[in-house]
């Protein structure tokens, strides 16, 4: 078992709580954080090296580092594990948000370490979850992860804390509960005989037992029930409260890396799965997407709390990776992957420059703020980084991901595609609007609090945590062939074949 | 031809944007302006090799046996695939055109980085604030611009798109205390980004149509390439797509039509072409190298290099051409009405590149292979040409003016002329340039435009002199206000204004210079639609000369006697049509209008009723299963209350309706 490198990602990060468990002050906490986060990105990164060299040996594998252990005989349920392209991709992603978000938390108060313990608990569902190919391991992994969000919420959070984690822990248990009725579903329908019944994504994938009536009542289901981690509209409300009120960390790997659960799991089991429902019903979700694409846009422009204006930002950004895993084919799917790359870091910036900026101010309200660039220049350039991510300027990941999907969309010639692929279109736009006018209001103008004079810019850790997703982030914009052909190589021919799609 | 140069000419600049944005503030201003200046330098070094080999060398990679010019893809880098054909590519494409930009943007962009050493300094030689991060944008720009006119296919034509106008509203905004450069710069990136959404949806119409971004294919010109080999199946390929019976059509349109009308919209965007023209005189608000740089010189014309680029494509569609005809002929007069009224020297400036762009428009749009060999063509690279060099010179000098005086306006200048002599001769001899008065630059560009409107049609031709004649009389009524009119007093003494350091007249007399002695060059040797040289001077039209002479000296001497001497008669004027000053003082009231729909209708009426139904519906609705759930439990949990007594009570009355119901059903 433990011969499998993909055992490591649950592992390290519960050596990480053993450890966490015996520290006994803050400076221990940090080098346990720290250290257990770069064991698991240097880790992340030696996968990709590994899959890279597999991949090139048997490009027609559609997993690799495959293995399965029994956990309980009676219902099938194993530990199985396999990676694609798409879950090497979002496993880096989630190392890099969790290395970040240590960085980011560097003077968590109070309680460091019970703040530590719960997002390690977490991580270790985000981990869990991208490297389970076994439905129910892949379903508890993802309870592991909500969980401790309520606790990280209701305890560090500000402002309304008890009313947001309550929330957003309702809603996504919500959309738990149509999911796990679309799993278990699943199961039974895994294959025509009951002695077959199998959890495992591949072989349910390759039994294709799942009738077209029971994959019409399943896929609204699981669709919906990964779509609202996803924020898609009108399941989408947790997120505004939920963000405003968690603390930077939990807001960086909730935006960063949860929310892709969502986009993920709809990829992964309800579409893969049940590729025929999802070619019938797509149009409704995509209805939904589309409006969701840009009614999140046109939301944000008028909000006056930072984390309000990110959040509807991440209902906007979120939707289209969910529009386009919705278009069916190749070059849209790889743009959603992109996409919830590319939203992952950029949004996991924007949380974390809004902590550090309101850690000084002790403000969110745009209204009440001017000219920070002449006091902190230092995280309004990052910022202003991130907001030309976020709006899409080439050279940076938003631009790459959002193309890929527009033409990838275009593809489809019919004129309800058309026009829903404009509507999306014009959110580049309407993002442009939104983050010009939190630009030009928060960073730039004359000062607008004298006592935002005395505030000082970046800290070293502070420092540390925006560089690397600024490097992450131009990374993918600058050389978006190499992840759009590691993403690319997942979408085999033969996930498209029951469909007759390209 | 090795790629080791182009790749220069693109990573100078990116370099030099890299090292002084991150290592700037760890060196003095003026090492940083040096470094930045003599970047620039090797990069235009670098430009002239190229352009030269390009044009004289007639190695067989760039002239055919027949002497014909042809595109040369230097190296071509895959970037982003999206499927099997269609792929991103981040190239270096050399033809005349890119050359001839090639040329224009270094010349341009070493004027102003040499001149803004000294420009960027208060009276006493102070640094301002933020004068490495100034020389970076002005690389990063000067790296985008490059790389947009070498694109080698539409998508990293877009690409670079993008990047210049990033690098434009960092620039617009670089002043950011001010809160009018803010908004400025924010209104110029939402603007063209609003154009780049028609410019977006255009290419993915054509390239989802033809399966290619590449320009050569797409225009299917003529190609030489050791790495990349159209075939000719592939252009015949896509003439057929839209030239069947049985082409794609789209509410009334081809989707061609549709496709280039969108993709004409970013260049209308980028190009300042009405009614998107409201960004360019915010746009002012920039320091003024970049002005002349960016609003004046390179960016601006990105429109009229996109619509020539597309050249071939736009022919097939006589619709396309017209709509561009038109935009063009309707911003010229617009934006040249609108110039004779404004106070801010700046602001007149921009009225008349918007007006200049426009009669390149307008070139474009008149030009056809059977008139004259498409010389509207060619007369609208070459007018960009001249006037990129005679209005970065205005502009220059604009801005020695303002740096001397300390205002924008004009009415703070008046009798300048004994004060500053250098900057007095080279900013009249734009002017002349600009006017079209024979020989310098502007005459020879603008009346091969005219010749070509009149191959046209003779509307075209009549509205464009007129428009000529416009250009005239506020060129020089800004001459006259700024260097005549009446003496002011506060000239005097010891602030009296001077001529700036040498840095700043240096490029000055340069541009000066070529402007005298651009309109010689025979451009049509060198730049023409098809890249077959063109005789130059077979095609003048002396007459149209003649004409379009006499149009100018008449609108001179008319400015020369309302505005050499203080005196009533343009009050006068004002007071004979006051409507129509009214309307040109105000710009029509486009400013007005855009602000009524983004505030109004964009902000009143879709985005708060969104945020309010989302908060108040969506989540309303949220909230309310949560208040029913708690409602309903607060409800029945009286039964859960622990009294035996009332438990015993409601298993009576349950037992009693039990047996009602038996007996009820038993009956």
């Amino acid at each position: 078992m433990f011969s499998n490198i993909l055992i490591y990602f649950v592992v390290i990060p519960v050596l990480m709580l053993a450890g966490l468990a015996v520290c006994r002050n803050i400076k221990q906490i940090r080098a346990v954080a720290v250290t257990g986060s770069l064991a698991l990105t240097a880790l992340s990164i030696y996968l990709l090296v590994e899959y890279l060299a597999l991949h090139a040996a048997d490009p027609a594998a559609p997993m690799h580092f495959l293995g399965q252990w029994d956990w309980f005989k009676p219902l099938h349920i194993q530990l199985a594990v396999g990676v694609d392209g798409i879950s090497v991709a979002m496993i880096i992603l989630s190392s890099i948000i969790l290395l970040t978000g240590s960085f980011a938390s560097w003077k968590i108060d109070p309680m460091p370490k019970e703040f530590f313990l719960w997002l390690i608990l977490l991580s270790v569902g985000v981990f869990g979850f991208f490297i389970s190919i076994d439905l129910f391991t892949m379903f508890m992994f993802y309870e592991v992860a909500l969980i401790p969000m309520y606790l990280l919420i209701g305890v560090w959070g500000s402002g309304n804390k008890n009313y947001s984690a309550m929330k957003l822990t309702l809603m996504l248990m919500g959309g738990s509960a149509f999911l796990m009725l679309g799993l278990i579903g699943i199961y039974y329908h895994s294959a025509e005989n009951p002695a077959d019944l199998t959890w495992n994504i591949l072989k349910i994938s390759e039994n294709a037992s799942i009738s077209t009536g029971w994959q019409y009542f399943l896929f609204p289901m699981t669709f919906v029930g990964f779509g609202v981690l996803g924020a898609m509209f009108p399941f989408h409300t947790w997120s505004p409260d939920g963000h405003a009120s968690a603390p930077t960390a939990v807001s960086m790997l909730h935006a960063g890396v949860l929310m892709k659960l969502g986009g993920y799991g709809c990829f992964r089991v309800a579409i893969y799965l049940m590729p025929q429902a999802a070619n019938d019903l797509a149009w409704i979700f995509l209805i939904l997407t589309g409006i969701s694409v840009v009614y999140g846009a046109f939301s944000a422009c008028v909000q006056t709390d930072l984390k309000y204006i990110n959040a509807y930002s991440s209902v906007s950004h979120c939707g289209l990776v969910i529009f386009a895993i919705l278009m069916l084919n190749t070059t849209a799917m790889t743009g959603a992957i992109m996409q919830m790359l590319s939203h992952g870091l950029m949004t996991a910036l924007f949380f974390a420059l809004i902590g550090m900026i309101y850690g000084r101010t002790h403000t969110r309200d745009i209204t009440k703020m001017g000219g920070l660039m002449k006091i902190m220049p230092f995280l309004s350039v990052c910022y202003v980084i991130a907001g030309f991510a976020s709006l899409g300027l080439p050279g940076l990941s938003g631009f790459v991901a959002e193309m890929t999907i527009f033409v990838g969309s275009f593809e489809h010639a019919d004129m309800f595609h058309r026009v829903f692929t404009i509507v999306a279109c014009c959110s580049i736009v309407i993002t442009a609007v939104y983050i010009l006018r939190v630009v030009g209001k928060l960073l730039l103008g004359p000062v607008q609090d004298e006592h935002h004079l005395a505030l000082t810019d970046a800290t070293w850790w502070e420092r540390t945590a925006t560089v690397t997703l600024i490097i992450s982030v131009a990374a993918i914009g600058c050389f978006p062939n190499f992840f759009a052909n590691l993403i690319r190589w997942t979408f085999t021919p033969e996930i498209f074949s029951v469909i007759g799609m390209n | 031809m090795e790629a080791t140069i182009p790749v220069l000419i693109l990573a100078i600049p990116l370099f030099m944007f890299l090292f002084l944005g991150l290592l700037g503030k760890y060196m003095t201003h003026k090492l940083a302006g040096i470094l930045g200046t003599a970047g620039m330098g090797l990069t235009l070094v670098l430009a002239y090799y190229t352009a030269y080999l390009y044009f004289f060398s007639g190695a067989p990679e760039f002239v055919n046996e027949a002497n014909d010019r042809l595109q040369f893809i230097v190296f071509n880098q895959d970037w982003l695939q999206f499927y099997d054909k269609l792929i991103i590519r981040i190239g270096f494409l050399l033809d005349p055109i890119s050359a001839m930009m090639l040329v224009v943007i270094t010349t341009i962009s070493f004027m102003v980085h040499l001149y803004s050493n000294g420009y960027m300094r208060d009276h006493h030689g102070v640094y301002e604030h933020g004068f490495q991060r100034f020389y970076a944008f002005l690389s990063l720009f000067s790296f985008s611009m490059l790389g947009l006119v070498v694109a080698t296919n539409i998508f990293q034509m877009y690409i670079f798109w993008e990047l210049v106008g990033a690098s434009s509203y960092l620039l617009i905004g670089f002043y950011y205390i001010k809160p009018s450069a803010v908004s400025a710069s924010k209104k110029a990136f939402i603007v063209t980004r609003f154009a780049d959404l028609g410019f977006l949806i255009g290419i993915l119409i054509l390239s989802y149509y033809t399966g290619t971004f590449n320009f050569t294919e797409l225009t299917s010109m003529n190609v030489a390439s050791d790495t990349y080999q159209v075939s000719l199946s592939a252009a015949e390929h896509i003439k057929n797509i839209f030239s069947t019976s049985a082409a794609p059509v789209f509410l009334g349109g081809s989707v061609l039509t549709w496709a280039l009308v969108l993709i004409f919209m970013g260049g209308m965007g980028k190009s300042a072409m009405m009614p998107l023209h409201i960004w360019l005189p915010d746009a002012m608000e920039g320091p003024t190298p970049v002005s002349a740089l960016i609003h004046a010189a390179t960016m601006v014309v990105a429109g009229v290099y996109l619509v020539a680029r597309l050249f071939p494509l736009y022919l097939m569609e006589e619709v396309s051409l017209t709509i561009v005809t038109v935009v063009g002929a309707l911003t010229a007069l617009y934006a040249a009405m609108v110039a004779c009224t404004q106070i801010d020297i700046k602001r007149v400036l921009a009225f008349s590149t918007i007006s200049q762009i426009a009669f390149m428009m307008v070139s474009l749009g008149v030009a056809r292979p059977d008139f004259h060999e498409g010389l509207g063509y060619m007369a609208s690279m070459f007018h960009l040409f001249t006037h990129a060099m005679f209005k970065a010179l205005l502009f220059l000098g604009a801005g020695a003016l303002i740096h001397a005086v300390g205002s924008n306006d004009y009415t703070a200048m008046h009798g300048l002329r004994k004060y500053m002599p250098i900057t007095n001769i080279t900013f009249l001899i734009g002017c002349l340039a600009i006017a079209g008065i024979i020989p310098f630059a502007g005459f020879f560009s603008k009346d091969e435009i005219l010749s070509a409107c009149l191959g046209n049609s003779m509307i075209a031709y009549l509205w464009m002199s007129m428009v000529a004649g416009l250009t005239a009389f506020y060129m020089f009524r800004l001459y006259y206000l700024i260097f005549w009119w009446k003496e002011h007093k506060v000239h005097e003494g010891h602030h009296a204004p001077k001529d700036q350091p040498w840095t700043m007249t240096l490029p000055l007399i340069i541009l000066a210079a070529v402007s005298c002695v651009a309109g010689f060059i025979p451009f049509g040797n060198l730049v023409s639609w098809d890249g077959k040289p063109y005789d130059f001077m077979a095609h003048f039209d002396w007459s149209v000369a003649a004409v379009s002479l006499a149009v100018a000296i008449v609108a001179i001497l008319l400015a020369t006697k309302m505005y050499i001497k203080e005196n009533p008669l343009p009050e006068k004027m004002r007071n004979a049509l006051p409507a129509l000053w009214k309307w040109c003082h105000h710009r029509f009231y486009w400013d007005e209008l855009y602000m009524f729909i983004t505030h109004k209708i964009i902000f009143g009426v879709i985005c708060r009723p969104i945020a309010w139904f989302d908060r108040h519906i969506i989540d309303g609705t949220m909230d309310g299963f949560a208040y029913v759930t708690n409602k309903a439990s607060y409800a029945i949990r009286g039964l859960q209350s622990g009294k035996v007594q009332m438990y015993v009570w409601i298993y009576l009355i349950g037992v009693l309706l039990l047996g009602v119901i038996t007996a009820l059903c038993l009956i």
